[in-house]
């Protein structure tokens, strides 16, 4: 469990990035944090590995106020996939994946033995296990990303938009492949991301934010498609237009349903509650 | 033309001297004076700008003090600051004045190198290092050291050129090396011997030169040098040669 107690951060220059924000991010669930450009989602989320470390307010991982732990030490305990997969150029896949084990002194051969079955877990080929990453595609080099920060079997994995910079097709791919990967790894990953559609595919926990990490809503993703809490929240998940702004439309042979631009978006069906949060 | 070939005949028509120990073709002995200064200069100049240098890019600080130092080096007349240097300490201390000059010469270069290596290095790849749990002299050592690699060469190559082409001023204050022709030639009107000794600091400055080239082709790390080759998703490359020009 990682807990936010009244968290701030303001950063040198005198912007304001985070304002008093608490939150319990639960265990071995998914925990997204979406919200629009600048309103503080990736300071957030790098104050839990202290690379940003807050004004004021504690944060703990575990009961364990993290501001006491040696931020190298720290930082090798918890998984960290970003945007642009931030792999070392310089070094192989199999190298850029053991990198850290390699560092904490896991003997060579394990390390890269456990690297290649990181490649498997991640839907990649052994045999790019020797390319460099620029000889990856974008999608490739993410999954690379992702089994770096698995290398190290940590029970957290922070990740910073991991997806942001692929093609939609190859994105869906990725999602997929995280949630499989969720289910099989249990970890408590803690997830950013400005996209809704994503944040209601991934989080069992959903965050919005607004500008100084202010929290507009926290919940499942049923219980704010639901219940927004706000008109910036209804307006933010787009329950009022577009493809979340259904209506049912009797037609000749049944019900249809209608999405906000008039389009049909599927038929009505009569299903069980417990079908419908599965689904989520 | 007549003065190329009269020089070319010079080159080949050796003199034999005393060396330290058997009798030697005068020539050789200049050139290893020569390389001698070279050597030790851009050794010295090495060993005090890099780890300036690498401070200087690891921590983002004293840039601007470095390129004005920087600056002014590079403005120095050679020939000036060794008379005076030569004169201030003393002409028997003259080995000292020659490599504090061609030293002051080659550290801009090689500091401009080391620096903007570790600069031009993409930031999100220095963070990504941080944030999985590098420490700051992991982070040196394994990253920024071997991706700054091929500026830092390519400053020390130009360092060891300017050096060597520098090092002729040493025969002015009777230190030897190649620039004793030219001034022996200069002095006597033996345009034979002063094109020869030129030529012969050409050819030696050429040799440097590949020298450090091939240094840098093979010191370059593989995966470094297929950092820097482009279109590398096309098919199985091999790396070529990394020839790195630091800018300041
Ligand atoms: N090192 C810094 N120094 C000064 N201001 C900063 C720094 N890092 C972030 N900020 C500011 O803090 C605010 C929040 O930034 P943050 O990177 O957390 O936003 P974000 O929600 O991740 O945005 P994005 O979706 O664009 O990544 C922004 O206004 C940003 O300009
Ligand atoms: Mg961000």
């Amino acid at each position: 469990m990682i807990e936010f107690r009244s968290v701030s951060k303001e950063f040198p220059d005198g912007t304001r990035a985070v304002d008093d924000f608490s939150l319990i991010i639960p265990s071995r669930k998914t925990t997204v944090f979406v919200g629009s450009s600048g309103c503080g989602k990736t300071t957030l989320l790098r104050m839990i590995n202290r690379m940003v470390d807050p004004t004021s307010g504690q944060i703990e991982i575990d009961g364990d106020d993290i501001a006491a732990a040696p931020p190298v030490q720290l930082r090798r305990g918890i998984g960290y996939v970003m945007q642009n997969s931030g792999l070392l150029p310089h070094r192989k896949v199999i190298d850029n994946i053991a990198t850290v084990p390699l560092l904490t002194g896991v003997p060579k051969k394990k390390a890269h033995a456990d690297a290649l079955e990181l490649l498997d877990r991640v839907g990649l080929d052994r045999s790019l296990a020797d390319r460099y990453p620029s000889q990856l595609s974008g999608g490739q080099q993410q999954r690379v990303g992702v089994a770096r920060g698995l290398a190290v079997n940590p029970n957290i994995l922070l990740m910073d938009e991991p997806f942001g910079a692929v093609d939609p097709i190859v994105r869906a791919d990725l999602q997929n492949e995280l949630i499989r990967l969720q289910r099989d790894l249990d970890k408590t990953v803690v997830f950013v991301t400005h996209d809704i559609d994503e944040a209601f595919l991934l989080g069992d926990q959903v965050v919005i934010l607004q500008k100084g990490a202010k929290i507009a809503q926290v919940g499942s993703p049923t219980e704010i498609t639901e219940n927004p809490a706000s008109e910036f929240v209804a307006s933010f998940i787009g329950v009022d237009r577009g493809k979340r702004a259904l209506s049912i439309k009797k037609t000749a042979h049944g019900s249809i349903l209608i999405d906000g631009e008039g389009r049909a978006a599927g038929r009505l069906v009569t299903a069980s509650v417990d079908n419908v949060v599965a689904s989520e | 033309m007549n003065y190329f070939l009269d020089a070319i005949q010079w080159i080949f028509a050796p003199v034999w001297v005393h060396g330290k120990s058997r009798i030697v073709n005068d020539i050789i002995q200049r050139v290893g004076e020569h390389v001698g200064y070279t050597l030790v200069s851009v050794a010295i100049a090495t060993a005090v700008a890099v780890p300036l240098g690498y401070l200087i890019g690891h921590t983002g600080k004293g840039k601007q003090l470095a390129v004005g130092l920087s600056g002014a080096a590079r403005a120095l007349p050679s020939l000036g600051l060794l008379t005076i240097l030569a004169l201030a300490i003393g002409i028997a201390r003259a080995p000292i004045a020659a490599v504090i000059v061609f030293f002051l010469l080659g550290v801009p270069s090689i500091l401009a190198g080391a620096y903007a290596g570790l600069e031009t290095i993409d930031r999100s790849t220095i963070d990504a290092a941080r944030a999985i749990g590098m420490t700051e002299w992991q982070i040196l050592t394994k990253v920024e050291i071997p991706l700054g690699l091929p500026l830092l060469l390519g400053g020390i190559r130009s360092a060891a050129l300017q050096i060597v082409a520098t090092t002729s001023l040493a025969a002015y204050i009777g230190l030897g090396g190649l620039g004793t022709y030219l001034f022996a030639g200069l002095g006597t009107h033996d345009f034979a011997q002063t094109l020869g000794g030129a030529i012969l600091v050409a050819v030696l400055a050429l040799a440097f030169d590949a020298f450090s080239a091939l240094f840098q082709k093979f010191a370059v790390p593989r995966g470094v040098a297929a950092t820097q080759a482009k279109e590398v998703r096309i098919r199985p490359h091999r790396p070529r040669a990394v020839v790195g020009t630091p800018t300041s």
